[in-house]
Protein backbone atom coordinates (compact mmCIF):
# COMPACT_ATOMS: atom_id res chain seq x y z
CA UNK A 1 0.00 0.00 0.00
CA UNK A 2 3.04 2.51 0.74
CA UNK A 3 4.53 1.79 -2.49
CA UNK A 4 1.35 2.60 -4.33
CA UNK A 5 1.51 6.19 -2.29
CA UNK A 6 5.49 6.23 -3.01
CA UNK A 7 4.12 5.65 -6.73
CA UNK A 8 1.51 7.62 -7.72
CA UNK A 9 2.87 10.81 -6.05
CA UNK A 10 5.56 10.36 -8.35
CA UNK A 11 3.25 9.79 -11.40
CA UNK A 12 1.43 12.38 -10.18
CA UNK A 13 4.01 15.01 -10.13
CA UNK A 14 5.81 13.91 -13.40
CA UNK A 15 2.68 15.73 -15.04
CA UNK A 16 3.13 19.14 -13.79
CA UNK A 17 6.79 19.31 -14.42
CA UNK A 18 6.49 19.43 -18.16
CA UNK A 19 3.62 21.64 -20.15
CA UNK A 20 1.34 18.35 -21.57
CA UNK A 21 -0.58 18.74 -18.35
CA UNK A 22 -1.42 22.28 -18.44
CA UNK A 23 -1.88 21.82 -22.93
CA UNK A 24 -4.15 18.80 -21.93
CA UNK A 25 -6.28 20.51 -19.66
CA UNK A 26 -6.31 23.44 -21.63
CA UNK A 27 -7.44 21.83 -24.59
CA UNK A 28 -10.08 19.75 -22.83
CA UNK A 29 -11.69 22.86 -20.83
CA UNK A 30 -11.72 24.79 -24.62
CA UNK A 31 -13.29 22.03 -26.54
CA UNK A 32 -15.96 21.16 -24.17
CA UNK A 33 -16.49 24.65 -22.78
CA UNK A 34 -16.95 25.84 -26.42
CA UNK A 35 -19.18 22.80 -27.44
CA UNK A 36 -21.35 23.11 -24.72
CA UNK A 37 -21.73 26.90 -24.63
CA UNK A 38 -22.14 27.16 -28.32
CA UNK A 39 -25.56 25.41 -28.17
CA UNK A 40 -26.57 26.27 -24.21
CA UNK A 41 -28.38 29.66 -24.65
CA UNK A 42 -30.67 28.27 -27.31
CA UNK A 43 -31.83 25.58 -25.19
CA UNK A 44 -32.90 28.36 -22.28
CA UNK A 45 -32.66 25.37 -20.15
CA UNK A 46 -30.65 25.53 -16.83
CA UNK A 47 -29.18 22.05 -16.94
CA UNK A 48 -25.62 20.46 -16.99
CA UNK A 49 -27.15 17.33 -19.60
CA UNK A 50 -25.46 18.55 -22.78
CA UNK A 51 -22.06 18.97 -21.30
CA UNK A 52 -21.90 15.40 -19.74
CA UNK A 53 -23.88 13.75 -23.15
CA UNK A 54 -20.35 15.14 -24.93
CA UNK A 55 -17.83 13.97 -21.58
CA UNK A 56 -17.27 10.37 -23.04
CA UNK A 57 -16.63 11.22 -26.68
CA UNK A 58 -14.23 14.12 -25.63
CA UNK A 59 -12.94 11.54 -23.13
CA UNK A 60 -11.81 9.42 -25.60
CA UNK A 61 -9.01 11.37 -27.00
CA UNK A 62 -7.84 13.28 -23.88
CA UNK A 63 -7.72 10.39 -21.88
CA UNK A 64 -5.56 8.27 -23.76
CA UNK A 65 -3.57 11.05 -24.27
CA UNK A 66 -2.93 11.70 -20.28
CA UNK A 67 -1.92 8.12 -19.87
CA UNK A 68 -0.02 7.42 -22.95
CA UNK A 69 3.59 8.13 -21.05
CA UNK A 70 2.59 5.73 -18.19
CA UNK A 71 4.41 3.01 -19.36
CA UNK A 72 5.31 3.99 -22.72
CA UNK A 73 8.13 6.71 -21.53
CA UNK A 74 9.60 4.14 -19.49
CA UNK A 75 9.87 1.13 -22.00
CA UNK A 76 11.26 4.30 -25.00
CA UNK A 77 14.25 5.08 -21.85
CA UNK A 78 15.10 2.41 -20.34
CA UNK A 79 13.50 3.08 -16.77
CA UNK A 80 11.28 0.19 -16.63
CA UNK A 81 14.13 -1.33 -16.05
CA UNK A 82 14.47 0.81 -13.08
CA UNK A 83 10.64 0.44 -11.84
CA UNK A 84 10.91 -3.58 -11.88
CA UNK A 85 14.33 -4.22 -10.01
CA UNK A 86 13.06 -1.88 -7.37
CA UNK A 87 11.36 -3.82 -4.13
CA UNK A 88 7.60 -3.31 -5.74
CA UNK A 89 4.37 -5.52 -6.66
CA UNK A 90 3.20 -5.43 -10.76
CA UNK A 91 0.01 -4.15 -8.85
CA UNK A 92 1.64 -1.59 -6.63
CA UNK A 93 3.08 -0.01 -9.98
CA UNK A 94 -0.20 -0.64 -12.39
CA UNK A 95 -2.39 0.98 -9.24
CA UNK A 96 -0.02 3.87 -8.72
CA UNK A 97 -0.02 5.01 -12.60
CA UNK A 98 -3.86 4.24 -12.50
CA UNK A 99 -4.32 6.57 -9.24
CA UNK A 100 -2.39 9.27 -10.68
CA UNK A 101 -4.11 9.47 -14.25
CA UNK A 102 -7.94 9.41 -12.19
CA UNK A 103 -6.60 11.84 -10.31
CA UNK A 104 -5.54 14.19 -12.99
CA UNK A 105 -8.73 13.83 -14.20
CA UNK A 106 -10.36 14.87 -11.21
CA UNK A 107 -8.00 18.05 -11.66
CA UNK A 108 -8.93 18.92 -15.02
CA UNK A 109 -12.52 18.50 -14.16
CA UNK A 110 -12.59 20.48 -11.30
CA UNK A 111 -12.47 24.19 -13.17
CA UNK A 112 -15.70 22.80 -14.86
CA UNK A 113 -17.63 23.32 -11.74
CA UNK A 114 -17.84 26.68 -12.50
CA UNK A 115 -20.45 26.13 -15.20
CA UNK A 116 -22.74 24.50 -12.76
CA UNK A 117 -22.45 27.46 -10.25
CA UNK A 118 -23.00 29.63 -12.86
CA UNK A 119 -25.56 28.12 -14.54
CA UNK A 120 -27.27 27.72 -10.96
CA UNK A 121 -27.06 31.53 -10.68
CA UNK A 122 -28.59 31.85 -14.33
CA UNK A 123 -31.64 29.39 -13.40
CA UNK A 124 -32.97 26.61 -10.85
CA UNK A 125 -30.06 23.76 -11.67
CA UNK A 126 -31.32 20.28 -10.39
CA UNK A 127 -27.99 18.93 -8.59
CA UNK A 128 -28.66 15.53 -8.65
CA UNK A 129 -28.07 14.89 -12.34
CA UNK A 130 -25.23 17.30 -11.91
CA UNK A 131 -23.52 15.04 -8.29
CA UNK A 132 -24.29 12.37 -10.69
CA UNK A 133 -22.88 13.47 -13.82
CA UNK A 134 -19.67 14.17 -11.81
CA UNK A 135 -20.11 11.04 -10.19
CA UNK A 136 -20.07 8.97 -13.81
CA UNK A 137 -17.62 11.28 -15.04
CA UNK A 138 -14.85 10.06 -12.76
CA UNK A 139 -15.85 6.29 -13.15
CA UNK A 140 -15.86 6.95 -17.17
CA UNK A 141 -12.10 8.64 -16.69
CA UNK A 142 -10.87 5.62 -14.38
CA UNK A 143 -12.30 3.04 -16.92
CA UNK A 144 -10.77 5.16 -19.94
CA UNK A 145 -6.87 5.26 -17.99
CA UNK A 146 -7.10 1.75 -17.33
CA UNK A 147 -7.64 1.07 -21.15
CA UNK A 148 -5.05 3.63 -21.83
CA UNK A 149 -2.60 1.96 -19.35
CA UNK A 150 -3.10 -1.36 -20.91
CA UNK A 151 -2.63 0.41 -24.25
CA UNK A 152 0.69 2.06 -23.06
CA UNK A 153 2.05 -1.24 -21.90
CA UNK A 154 2.10 -2.81 -25.14
CA UNK A 155 4.25 -0.17 -26.65
CA UNK A 156 7.51 1.46 -26.28
CA UNK A 157 5.81 4.56 -28.94
CA UNK A 158 4.00 6.75 -27.03
CA UNK A 159 1.53 7.67 -30.97
CA UNK A 160 1.44 3.67 -31.02
CA UNK A 161 -0.15 4.02 -27.19
CA UNK A 162 -2.56 6.78 -27.44
CA UNK A 163 -3.68 5.54 -30.73
CA UNK A 164 -4.94 2.14 -29.41
CA UNK A 165 -5.96 3.24 -26.14
CA UNK A 166 -8.30 6.19 -28.34
CA UNK A 167 -9.41 3.24 -31.13
CA UNK A 168 -10.73 1.29 -27.77
CA UNK A 169 -12.35 4.44 -26.01
CA UNK A 170 -14.11 5.18 -28.94
CA UNK A 171 -15.36 1.67 -29.99
CA UNK A 172 -17.23 1.25 -26.64
CA UNK A 173 -18.61 5.28 -26.52
CA UNK A 174 -19.51 4.70 -29.91
CA UNK A 175 -20.82 1.07 -30.19
CA UNK A 176 -24.36 1.12 -29.81
CA UNK A 177 -24.47 4.13 -31.88
CA UNK A 178 -22.91 1.92 -34.78
CA UNK A 179 -24.51 -1.42 -34.50
CA UNK A 180 -27.92 0.33 -34.61
CA UNK A 181 -26.94 0.47 -38.45
CA UNK A 182 -26.19 -3.11 -38.54
CA UNK A 183 -28.25 -5.35 -35.74
CA UNK A 184 -31.68 -6.32 -35.25
CA UNK A 185 -33.70 -3.90 -32.83
CA UNK A 186 -33.97 -7.11 -30.47
CA UNK A 187 -30.62 -7.52 -30.02
CA UNK A 188 -30.03 -4.11 -29.10
CA UNK A 189 -30.64 -4.08 -25.64
CA UNK A 190 -27.44 -6.84 -24.99
CA UNK A 191 -24.85 -5.13 -27.09
CA UNK A 192 -25.83 -1.65 -25.39
CA UNK A 193 -24.60 -3.47 -21.82
CA UNK A 194 -20.61 -3.31 -23.67
CA UNK A 195 -21.56 0.74 -24.35
CA UNK A 196 -19.62 3.08 -21.70
CA UNK A 197 -22.00 5.53 -23.53
CA UNK A 198 -24.64 3.93 -22.59
CA UNK A 199 -24.08 3.56 -18.92
CA UNK A 200 -22.59 6.65 -18.56
CA UNK A 201 -25.98 8.70 -19.53
CA UNK A 202 -27.70 6.77 -17.19
CA UNK A 203 -25.17 8.24 -13.77
CA UNK A 204 -25.52 11.20 -15.49
CA UNK A 205 -28.92 11.83 -15.62
CA UNK A 206 -28.84 10.59 -11.65
CA UNK A 207 -29.70 7.47 -11.53
CA UNK A 208 -27.11 5.60 -9.41
CA UNK A 209 -27.44 1.71 -10.89
CA UNK A 210 -25.27 -0.70 -9.47
CA UNK A 211 -24.80 -2.44 -13.04
CA UNK A 212 -23.84 0.95 -14.65
CA UNK A 213 -20.76 1.26 -10.88
CA UNK A 214 -20.32 -2.86 -11.74
CA UNK A 215 -19.70 -2.00 -15.66
CA UNK A 216 -16.77 0.83 -14.98
CA UNK A 217 -15.38 -1.69 -12.30
CA UNK A 218 -15.35 -4.40 -14.43
CA UNK A 219 -13.82 -2.55 -17.46
CA UNK A 220 -10.80 -0.90 -15.09
CA UNK A 221 -10.20 -4.40 -13.33
CA UNK A 222 -10.24 -6.11 -17.31
CA UNK A 223 -7.66 -3.53 -18.48
CA UNK A 224 -5.34 -3.29 -15.35
CA UNK A 225 -5.53 -7.86 -15.17
CA UNK A 226 -4.48 -6.95 -19.34
CA UNK A 227 -1.62 -4.36 -18.45
CA UNK A 228 -0.46 -6.83 -15.82
CA UNK A 229 -0.16 -9.29 -18.21
CA UNK A 230 1.73 -7.83 -20.63
CA UNK A 231 4.09 -6.78 -18.16
CA UNK A 232 4.43 -10.46 -17.39
CA UNK A 233 5.09 -11.58 -20.98
CA UNK A 234 7.57 -8.74 -21.37
CA UNK A 235 9.90 -11.00 -18.48
CA UNK B 1 25.15 -15.52 -0.75
CA UNK B 2 23.99 -15.53 -4.01
CA UNK B 3 24.36 -19.09 -5.95
CA UNK B 4 23.42 -18.72 -9.80
CA UNK B 5 22.26 -22.41 -9.92
CA UNK B 6 22.12 -24.17 -14.14
CA UNK B 7 20.66 -20.66 -15.12
CA UNK B 8 19.90 -20.63 -18.77
CA UNK B 9 17.65 -18.15 -20.82
CA UNK B 10 16.61 -17.80 -24.16
CA UNK B 11 15.18 -14.99 -26.20
CA UNK B 12 13.16 -17.31 -29.09
CA UNK B 13 15.57 -19.24 -30.71
CA UNK B 14 19.03 -17.36 -29.34
CA UNK B 15 20.18 -18.75 -26.10
CA UNK B 16 21.83 -15.95 -24.11
CA UNK B 17 22.40 -18.02 -21.15
CA UNK B 18 23.22 -21.85 -21.23
CA UNK B 19 23.39 -23.34 -17.76
CA UNK B 20 25.41 -20.67 -15.58
CA UNK B 21 26.12 -21.73 -12.20
CA UNK B 22 28.65 -19.82 -9.98
CA UNK B 23 28.40 -18.57 -6.32
CA UNK B 24 29.09 -15.05 -4.91
CA UNK B 25 30.45 -15.34 -0.82
CA UNK B 26 29.80 -12.63 1.15
CA UNK B 27 31.48 -9.66 1.28
CA UNK B 28 33.22 -10.59 -2.47
CA UNK B 29 33.56 -7.90 -5.07
CA UNK B 30 33.57 -10.79 -8.31
CA UNK B 31 33.89 -9.39 -11.67
CA UNK B 32 31.39 -10.53 -14.30
CA UNK B 33 33.90 -10.54 -17.10
CA UNK B 34 33.07 -11.04 -21.00
CA UNK B 35 32.99 -9.99 -24.55
CA UNK B 36 29.40 -7.80 -25.48
CA UNK B 37 26.83 -10.73 -25.65
CA UNK B 38 28.49 -13.16 -23.60
CA UNK B 39 25.05 -13.41 -21.38
CA UNK B 40 26.49 -11.00 -17.85
CA UNK B 41 23.57 -8.17 -18.54
CA UNK B 42 21.08 -11.10 -18.71
CA UNK B 43 22.22 -12.74 -15.85
CA UNK B 44 22.38 -8.74 -13.67
CA UNK B 45 18.36 -8.79 -15.25
CA UNK B 46 17.47 -12.28 -13.92
CA UNK B 47 19.12 -11.53 -9.94
CA UNK B 48 17.33 -8.29 -9.88
CA UNK B 49 14.27 -9.62 -11.17
CA UNK B 50 13.66 -7.42 -14.45
CA UNK B 51 13.58 -10.85 -16.71
CA UNK B 52 12.49 -14.40 -15.49
CA UNK B 53 14.68 -17.50 -16.65
CA UNK B 54 14.05 -20.11 -19.23
CA UNK B 55 15.46 -22.51 -16.51
CA UNK B 56 17.57 -22.93 -13.31
CA UNK B 57 17.54 -20.83 -10.48
CA UNK B 58 19.80 -17.80 -8.34
CA UNK B 59 19.09 -18.14 -4.38
CA UNK B 60 20.42 -15.15 -2.34
CA UNK B 61 20.33 -16.05 0.83
CA UNK B 62 17.71 -18.36 1.37
CA UNK B 63 15.53 -16.61 -0.95
CA UNK B 64 14.83 -18.39 -4.32
CA UNK B 65 13.78 -15.77 -7.57
CA UNK B 66 10.95 -17.55 -8.36
CA UNK B 67 9.49 -17.48 -5.18
CA UNK B 68 10.52 -14.49 -3.06
CA UNK B 69 11.43 -11.94 -5.81
CA UNK B 70 10.63 -8.68 -4.04
CA UNK B 71 12.16 -9.80 -0.22
CA UNK B 72 15.36 -10.85 -2.80
CA UNK B 73 14.96 -7.01 -4.52
CA UNK B 74 14.80 -5.74 -0.70
CA UNK B 75 18.80 -7.07 -0.79
CA UNK B 76 20.51 -5.71 -4.01
CA UNK B 77 21.31 -2.39 -5.16
CA UNK B 78 21.38 -2.34 -8.89
CA UNK B 79 22.79 0.23 -11.28
CA UNK B 80 21.79 -0.87 -14.94
CA UNK B 81 24.18 -0.33 -18.08
CA UNK B 82 24.55 3.49 -18.78
CA UNK B 83 21.86 4.33 -15.59
CA UNK B 84 18.49 4.83 -16.76
CA UNK B 85 17.02 7.21 -14.92
CA UNK B 86 13.74 9.63 -14.74
CA UNK B 87 15.18 12.69 -16.52
CA UNK B 88 12.58 15.30 -15.85
CA UNK B 89 13.32 14.60 -12.07
CA UNK B 90 15.48 16.94 -9.73
CA UNK B 91 18.28 14.65 -7.54
CA UNK B 92 16.94 15.32 -4.42
CA UNK B 93 13.35 14.08 -5.63
CA UNK B 94 14.51 11.10 -7.21
CA UNK B 95 16.68 10.03 -4.71
CA UNK B 96 13.72 10.98 -2.16
CA UNK B 97 11.62 8.79 -4.53
CA UNK B 98 13.99 5.86 -4.34
CA UNK B 99 14.54 6.15 -0.53
CA UNK B 100 10.76 5.89 -0.17
CA UNK B 101 10.20 3.12 -2.15
CA UNK B 102 13.28 1.33 -0.55
CA UNK B 103 11.25 2.04 3.12
CA UNK B 104 13.79 4.31 4.44
CA UNK B 105 12.55 5.61 7.74
CA UNK B 106 11.59 9.24 7.92
CA UNK B 107 14.07 9.76 10.81
CA UNK B 108 16.83 8.15 8.78
CA UNK B 109 15.77 9.60 5.61
CA UNK B 110 17.44 13.12 5.44
CA UNK B 111 21.14 11.79 7.32
CA UNK B 112 20.76 8.56 4.73
CA UNK B 113 20.69 11.07 1.82
CA UNK B 114 23.23 13.46 2.62
CA UNK B 115 25.11 10.88 3.16
CA UNK B 116 25.03 9.47 -0.30
CA UNK B 117 25.60 12.69 -1.91
CA UNK B 118 29.14 12.39 0.14
CA UNK B 119 29.86 9.43 -0.86
CA UNK B 120 29.05 10.43 -4.78
CA UNK B 121 29.87 13.88 -4.48
CA UNK B 122 26.29 15.09 -6.04
CA UNK B 123 26.12 17.48 -3.47
CA UNK B 124 26.41 20.35 -5.57
CA UNK B 125 23.76 18.84 -8.03
CA UNK B 126 21.25 18.10 -5.72
CA UNK B 127 19.11 20.80 -6.72
CA UNK B 128 19.33 20.08 -10.69
CA UNK B 129 17.30 17.65 -12.83
CA UNK B 130 18.81 14.45 -14.28
CA UNK B 131 18.54 15.76 -17.65
CA UNK B 132 20.76 18.79 -17.24
CA UNK B 133 23.92 16.78 -15.54
CA UNK B 134 26.71 15.42 -17.76
CA UNK B 135 27.33 11.18 -17.97
CA UNK B 136 29.69 11.47 -15.05
CA UNK B 137 27.05 12.65 -12.86
CA UNK B 138 24.17 10.61 -14.03
CA UNK B 139 26.38 7.68 -13.14
CA UNK B 140 26.80 8.65 -10.24
CA UNK B 141 22.81 9.06 -9.46
CA UNK B 142 22.79 5.63 -10.53
CA UNK B 143 25.10 4.88 -7.49
CA UNK B 144 23.70 6.84 -5.14
CA UNK B 145 20.34 4.80 -6.64
CA UNK B 146 21.67 2.16 -5.92
CA UNK B 147 23.27 2.60 -2.76
CA UNK B 148 20.23 3.79 -1.15
CA UNK B 149 18.78 1.93 1.87
CA UNK B 150 22.14 0.25 2.04
CA UNK B 151 21.37 -3.05 0.35
CA UNK B 152 23.69 -5.65 1.13
CA UNK B 153 24.29 -6.64 -2.69
CA UNK B 154 25.13 -4.21 -5.33
CA UNK B 155 25.08 -5.41 -9.20
CA UNK B 156 26.62 -2.69 -11.13
CA UNK B 157 26.80 -3.25 -14.50
CA UNK B 158 29.77 -1.38 -16.48
CA UNK B 159 29.46 1.50 -14.29
CA UNK B 160 32.46 2.98 -15.89
CA UNK B 161 31.37 2.65 -19.61
CA UNK B 162 31.38 5.87 -21.40
CA UNK B 163 33.04 7.86 -18.54
CA UNK B 164 36.36 10.11 -19.29
CA UNK B 165 39.55 9.23 -17.55
CA UNK B 166 38.38 11.45 -14.59
CA UNK B 167 35.16 10.16 -13.84
CA UNK B 168 36.19 6.47 -14.03
CA UNK B 169 38.93 6.97 -11.53
CA UNK B 170 36.22 8.96 -9.34
CA UNK B 171 33.65 5.80 -10.09
CA UNK B 172 36.36 3.15 -9.31
CA UNK B 173 37.07 5.01 -5.90
CA UNK B 174 33.43 5.13 -5.30
CA UNK B 175 33.10 1.03 -5.85
CA UNK B 176 36.56 0.42 -3.47
CA UNK B 177 35.37 2.80 -0.65
CA UNK B 178 31.62 1.13 -0.78
CA UNK B 179 32.88 -2.72 -1.53
CA UNK B 180 34.73 -2.81 2.35
CA UNK B 181 31.39 -3.87 3.73
CA UNK B 182 28.95 -5.19 0.72
CA UNK B 183 28.77 -8.37 -1.47
CA UNK B 184 29.76 -6.73 -5.00
CA UNK B 185 29.45 -8.21 -8.67
CA UNK B 186 30.15 -5.84 -11.45
CA UNK B 187 31.23 -6.01 -15.20
CA UNK B 188 33.80 -4.03 -16.49
CA UNK B 189 35.70 -3.69 -20.40
CA UNK B 190 38.39 -2.33 -18.58
CA UNK B 191 40.46 -5.14 -17.20
CA UNK B 192 43.15 -3.63 -15.09
CA UNK B 193 40.36 -2.10 -13.53
CA UNK B 194 38.90 -5.13 -12.75
CA UNK B 195 42.15 -6.69 -12.28
CA UNK B 196 42.53 -4.19 -9.30
CA UNK B 197 39.19 -3.93 -8.08
CA UNK B 198 37.73 -7.44 -8.37
CA UNK B 199 38.65 -10.70 -5.38
CA UNK B 200 37.87 -13.27 -8.50
CA UNK B 201 36.61 -13.09 -11.67
CA UNK B 202 33.74 -15.03 -13.78
CA UNK B 203 34.90 -14.98 -17.55
CA UNK B 204 31.41 -15.56 -20.00
CA UNK B 205 30.99 -15.72 -23.51
CA UNK B 206 28.34 -17.11 -25.51
CA UNK B 207 26.31 -17.61 -22.57
CA UNK B 208 28.64 -19.92 -20.83
CA UNK B 209 31.14 -19.81 -17.75
CA UNK B 210 34.72 -20.32 -19.36
CA UNK B 211 36.95 -19.00 -16.31
CA UNK B 212 35.45 -18.60 -12.73
CA UNK B 213 38.90 -17.97 -10.50
CA UNK B 214 41.07 -15.32 -9.30
CA UNK B 215 43.06 -13.50 -11.64
CA UNK B 216 46.23 -14.82 -9.71
CA UNK B 217 45.61 -17.75 -10.12
CA UNK B 218 44.13 -17.64 -13.84
CA UNK B 219 47.46 -16.27 -14.17
CA UNK B 220 49.37 -19.32 -13.10
CA UNK B 221 47.53 -22.17 -14.44
CA UNK B 222 48.15 -20.10 -17.79
CA UNK B 223 51.44 -19.48 -17.05
CA UNK B 224 51.05 -15.36 -18.98
CA UNK B 225 50.99 -12.70 -16.43
CA UNK B 226 48.98 -10.41 -18.61
CA UNK B 227 45.56 -10.34 -17.79
CA UNK B 228 44.69 -9.19 -20.93
CA UNK B 229 46.04 -11.50 -23.06
CA UNK B 230 44.22 -14.45 -20.81
CA UNK B 231 40.72 -12.90 -20.96
CA UNK B 232 41.57 -12.97 -24.35
CA UNK B 233 42.90 -16.62 -24.74
CA UNK B 234 39.53 -17.81 -22.70
CA UNK B 235 37.31 -15.63 -25.20
CA UNK B 236 39.28 -17.37 -28.07
CA UNK B 237 39.80 -13.31 -28.90
CA UNK B 238 43.41 -13.91 -29.87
Amino acid sequence: MKNIKHIFKKEFNSYFVTPIAYIVISLFLLVIGWLFFSTFFLNRQASMMRFFSLLPITFSFIVPAITMKLFSEELNLGTYEILLTLPVKFSDIILGKFLAAISFIVIMLLPTLIYAISISFVGELDWGPVIGGYIGAILLGAAFSAIGIFASSLTRNQVIAFITGMTICFALTLLTDFLLYFIPNTFIGFFQYFSANFHFQNISRGLIDSRDILYFITISFIALYGANLVMKEKK
Amino acid sequence: MIQVIELSKNYGDVKALKSVSFEVKKGEILGLLGPNGAGKTTTYRILTGYLKPTSGTIKVKDFDINEDMVEIKKMIGYLPESAPIYKDMLVYDYLNYIADIRNVSQSNKFSHLKELSDICRLKNVMHKTIDELSKGYRQRVGIAHALMGDPDILVLDEPTSGLDPNQIVETRDIIRRIGKEKTIIFSTHILSEAEATCDRVVIMDEGEIKANDTIGNLKKSTNEDNFETIFRMITKGS
